[in-house]
């Protein structure tokens, strides 16, 4: 490239999104910067150990070990060619510049275009006791073995709903980990209405579908409808207590439990950067506002893969690739125009599944809005869904800010992260609102703690 | 490794691939590996990673990607770190509770 032609791209994130677009901007030339809050590229879904080593990928990702390797090696091959940050927050984004901070050192990285491929996170809704040691989030559950090897206790309980839930109570138990039972809110019901639609990627089915028969042969309860109703325990998790689909109840002796409702979008960064943001009825939620390619409306910002829209990792490198031809094209170089249909087309194909999973596994908005008043809502500050209760109705907060500034759910260190979902929900039934009228919350620099000595680095112009 | 100790919350199913270590834990030398984070050469030999300061409860962390905050420890000369976040090296010196008079800001 000509000297002065240099455009900086930035990209947040190194899983299958941001490594794809990497990959995809170094083919047309350019050097983007890759800022990574993990050790090695990867991301959640293709973590490895801090080393970055993977001695054996069948081990260590299964079914996916394949792509893990092919997401290592394609960003091994451009490490030259970029300017890589591994363990560096993005913490801020302020005209044009994007904030970063490693090891206490901040600094501002002025960009053209910036892609955001952030990932998502466990989408979580409390369940009493839900704040004892020995409850993980589903994602965390499966980082522990996939990463490390290790299961999260000897006696593990799944409870949530979502394809992650019958993928990590598979893998715990084909890892040798006891699985005491699979509990998924989802009625059966709703799980075979979804078939068709689920066909929309026949391979994803018949995955889903092997684990059933082998947690099945190995005579893993899973029960459907079910409804998690407490973890117990002096201290730490000893039991957990949940109703049958029949309204029957029963106690498992666990010490561990992996919860988790699907995954929602780590969006706080996009909305630092002003990007609108629509509610889909489809997934009960706020989403970013973006095109096929992941252009926001803010110029410059662009998003892909999980962070944008949770449609799991393959078609996070369809929409990495993508996002890279969008910014590609913005800045002035040819792209294929064919190469961008055949990935709109293929994103498609993800869309339709996205939406058969909905179908099949329904966000159960009435457990979020039911938590018992007892319950925290907030395991950050120890705040209860009866103080958030009445909040909404004495004080009438209107809306979740309002909410979370009179009540502190959703301004402890997590910033919203966990209790968000269910704070929503709860103040929408509270005030007899649909969920989309309480708003939602917005995002605050820094949307991680740094470290109080921040040291900052002259911004470069 | 040797084998996981009784009192470890984590239970380890694959042999890591890491060289075995020696970290302190509110001044016992407990063995970890190499290749582990923080929270998991901690929970492999303990059941929590600090007490909560509001209410006192045990924690020991939930996501395990540096997004709830829920695993911040401390260390003997009183820093901070995020368990999960963070790699463990040999004679990491960590604590459950603050040591000294450090409480977590915000707190009074």
């Amino acid at each position: 490239m000509m000297p002065g032609e240099a455009k900086r791209v930035a990209i947040v994130g190194a899983g299958p999104a941001g490594v794809r677009a990497a990959e995809r901007l170094v083919k047309a030339g350019l050097a983007p910067i890759v800022i990574d809050e993990g050790f090695s590229a990867g991301g959640q879904i293709y973590r490895r150990p801090p080393g970055g080593e993977v001695k054996d990928y069948s081990a260590s990702y299964g079914a996916d070990a394949s792509r893990a390797r092919a997401i290592h090696q394609a960003f091994a091959r451009i490490g030259e060619r970029i300017d890589y940050r591994p363990q560096t927050l993005a913490w801020n984004i302020r005209e044009n510049r994007l904030w970063i901070a490693r090891d206490g050192n901040a600094e501002a990285i002025a960009f053209d275009a910036l892609l955001l491929a952030t990932g998502a996170l466990d989408r979580s809704i409390p369940v009493p006791g839900w704040d004892l040691p020995g409850c993980y989030t589903m994602g965390g559950s499966q980082i522990a073995l996939k990463a490390h090897g290790c299961a999260i206790g000897e006696r593990v309980a799944f409870v949530g709903t979502g394809p992650l839930l019958y993928l990590v109570a598979w893998q715990y138990s084909k890892a040798g980990a006891t699985v005491v039972s699979v509990l998924d809110t989802a009625p059966r019901g709703s799980q075979l209405r979804a078939i068709p639609g689920l066909l929309a990627r026949p391979d994803f089915l018949m995955r889903g579908a092997r684990f059933r028969a082998d947690l099945a042969r190995q005579r893993i309860p899973v029960h459907t409808g079910a409804t998690p109703l407490r973890i117990e325990g002096a201290d730490d998790v000893e039991r957990l207590v949940w109703e049958d689909a029949s309204g029957r109840e029963h106690v498992e002796t666990i010490d561990a439990v992996a919860l988790g409702f699907h995954l929602r979008s780590e969006t706080q960064l996009a909305d630092l950067a002003g990007v609108a943001f629509s509610f889909d009825d489809t997934l009960s939620q706020w989403v970013p506002q973006r095109d096929a390619s992941g252009r926001t409306g803010v110029r410059g910002i662009y998003m892909a893969g999980d962070g944008a829209r949770v449609l799991g990792a393959d078609a996070a490198e369809a929409g990495g690739r993508l996002a890279a031809c969008a910014i590609l094209a913005d800045l002035g170089r040819a792209v294929d125009v064919q190469e961008v249909e055949r990935l709109q087309a293929s994103m498609t194909k993800f869309e339709r599944f996205r939406d058969a999973l909905a179908t099949a596994f329904p966000w159960p908005a009435a457990l979020a809005a039911g938590v018992a008043d007892d319950a925290q809502i907030c395991r950050c500050e120890n705040i209860t869904a009866g103080q958030l209760r009445e909040v909404a109705s004495l004080k009438g907060a209107p809306e979740l800010n309002r909410a979370k500034a009179l009540s502190r759910v959703g301004m402890g260190r997590c910033q919203g992260r966990y209790c968000g979902p269910a704070a929503a929900e709860i103040l929408a039934a509270c005030q007899g609102k649909s969920l989309d009228a309480v708003g939602r919350m917005r995002g605050q620099a820094p949307v991680k703690p740094l470290s109080g000595a921040l040291k900052m680095k002259d911004a470069d112009a | 490794m040797a084998q996981v100790p009784v009192t470890g919350r984590f239970h380890r199913l694959r042999p890591t691939t890491g060289k075995r270590i020696e970290i302190d834990i509110d001044g016992e030398t407990v063995t970890a590996s190499s290749e582990d984070t923080v929270l998991v050469a901690v929970l492999s030999a303990r059941r929590i990673v600090r007490r909560s300061e509001f209410g006192g409860g045990g924690r020991a962390g939930m996501c395990l990607m540096g997004a709830c905050q829920d695993c911040w420890m401390w260390t003997a000369d009183g820093r901070r770190l995020r368990a999960c976040t963070t790699r463990i090296a040999p004679g990491m010196s960590l604590r459950t509770d603050p040591p000294g008079d450090h409480l977590w800001p915000g707190r009074s």
